[in-house]
């Protein structure tokens, strides 16, 4: 690991000044930053601590029904909070998908957006990345991993995003809430991460010392709260990460779908959210035929990084599958293997 | 440069100085206060043989830079027997004969104290499963190590009816 100054500054204004220095990296718990230090990928000259900034470790309910989290918010007790559990249930059956135990009791809201590709390529230092090395080229593309993206992605960079975390965020409109020299701003969270193109390297909307201070879920989130479901392929049965992952969410009255939001993790540089296939859900009739319909559109522009069509096919079932489940209600309790197609069938699909 | 740092150790308060910013919480344990029970496995926070209790909570103390945690309340496995008396959970592990050549133990013992203290997981051996799954046991003990988890949970809920 190189040489660092670790700083832990008191305030958020004290921490945007030292973030500011050139070579700065602000450090949250540190399960991804440090990692990433170790093998030499990421070589920060500073370390800006801001886990004891005051106020980011909140969850506030808004007046006007929009819940914000702060950006140091556990991952476990975030997924333990009754306000979360009862009004974004997907939410917390996405954070328990992730990880493990120990990471999630360290692991923070605002690390998770901005944690970087587990593209083996782009870890491995003796590997061209167009992503960590800009102009460097991409050893992923042609290589041995068939699991990389399927959507968005480009000659220049072919790795997806890993979290969990954001896919339901992306279905919910999360809004990410930044600090910077600037001044404070916000984005869509479907706007945060960029897609390749001929930039991989620039892989968020932040610019040079901004800081995630929180995200906020618009009060239109909690209405999907009795179907929603979030539903992960991986290659264990836990702490793994995805190869493709979905978010449902549905209202509909008299068998008809009202609205309907679906989100892919796993496929592209971004939580990939699916609007085209939201639209052709909307107005239809519930059921696996809308379902089916949806998928393809979800799908429709998706193409193959490396032989892997396999995954197309896995997404496009997995669609239908966790649709299927949001129809069918959100489980009272998230079910003992959160998000996992191999989950017992549970007794009770009353969400409160 | 130096860096203060103050950490409570198993109950002992220690006023420290570091002189390297790079010290893993896992590496101070280790190397500069010989506490060798938590296990440098992977060093990247995926077999958990490094598990600690942070304040009460497990953590992957690999992935944990100790000036970070300045301050915390930190629980090793050295710290888990009173004396002689080995914690139920260590001797539950014994009596389930939950481990082969014992290099994950520590950490797995660590992390079931922590998954029974967030006493989510029950008598429900999918959720104790699930739970443990941060640590891995490469010699292939889960059968026993989930039998010493469901014994260590039932012997605390049955302590519990008999002091309510």
């Amino acid at each position: 690991m190189n040489r660092f100054d670790y700083h832990r500054p008191a305030t958020l204004a004290e921490a945007l000044v030292l973030g500011a220095t050139p070579g700065a990296a602000y450090l949250a718990a540190g399960t991804n930053l440090l990692d990433l230090m170790k093998l030499g990928v990421a070589r920060p000259g500073v370390l800006v601590d801001v886990t004891r900034l005051p106020g980011l470790d909140r969850i506030e309910r808004l007046p006007d029904g929009a819940t914000r989290i702060g950006a140091m918010v556990r991952n476990s007790d975030l997924a333990r909070d009754d306000g979360i559990l009862r009004d974004y249930p997907a939410l917390a059956e996405a954070i328990l998908a992730g990880a493990s135990a120990q990471l999630r009791n360290a692991a923070t809201v605002g690390g998770n957006l901005m944690q970087k590709t587990r593209c083996r390529y782009f870890q491995d230092m003796a590997s061209a990345c167009n992503r960590r090395s800009p102009g460097a080229g991409c050893d992923a593309v042609g290589g041995v991993d068939e699991g990389m993206a399927i959507l968005g992605w480009s000659d220049a960079c072919i790795a997806t995003h890993p979290s969990d975390f954001c896919v339901p965020l992306a279905a919910l409109d999360a809004v990410v809430e930044i600090a910077g020299p600037a001044g404070a701003r916000e984005v869509p969270v479907t706007a945060f991460h960029h897609l390749p193109g001929l930039t991989p390297a620039q892989d968020t909307a932040l610019a040079p010392g901004e800081l995630v201070t929180a995200i906020r879920l618009p009060p239109a989130a909690a209405g999907f709260r009795q179907h929603a479901r979030y539903m992960k392929l991986r290659e264990r049965t836990s702490y793994a990460f995805a190869l493709v992952s979905v978010a449902a969410m549905l209202r509909w009255e008299d068998g008809t779908i009202r609205e309907a939001r679906l989100a892919l993790g796993g496929v592209a540089a971004r939580p990939w959210r699916a609007t085209d296939a939201e639209a052709l859900l909307a107005g239809a009739a519930l059921g696996r035929d809308a379902f089916e319909a949806a998928a393809h559109a979800a799908l429709a522009d998706a193409r193959p990084a490396n032989g892997g069509e396999a995954k197309i096919e896995l997404a496009r079932r997995l669609i239908v599958r966790t649709l299927m489940l949001a129809a069918a209600g959100t489980p009272a309790r998230i079910p003992a293997l959160p998000a996992s197609p191999f989950a017992a069938t549970e007794e009770s699909l009353t969400h409160a | 440069m130096t860096y203060p740092l103050t950490l409570t150790i198993n109950g002992t308060a220690q006023s420290l100085r570091l002189d390297d910013p790079r010290v893993t919480l896992l590496d101070l344990l280790r190397e500069r206060l010989h506490l060798t029970g938590a296990k440098k496995g992977c060093d990247r926070g995926q077999c958990g043989a490094c598990t600690v209790l942070v304040d009460g909570r497990r953590v992957n103390s690999c992935l944990t830079l100790a000036l970070s945690v300045d301050g915390a309340a930190v629980t090793t496995v050295e710290g888990l027997a009173r004396g002689e008396t080995l914690h139920p959970v260590q001797a539950a592990f014994i009596e389930h004969d939950a481990f082969q050549c014992g290099f994950c133990t520590p950490g797995q013992i660590v992390s079931a104290v922590g998954l029974i203290a967030e006493g989510e997981a029950g008598t429900d051996p999918e959720r104790i499963r699930e739970g443990m799954s941060g640590n891995i046991c490469r010699c292939g003990a889960y059968h026993g190590i989930v039998e010493a988890v469901l014994a260590a949970q039932a012997a605390r809920t049955a302590e519990e009816r008999k002091t309510a």
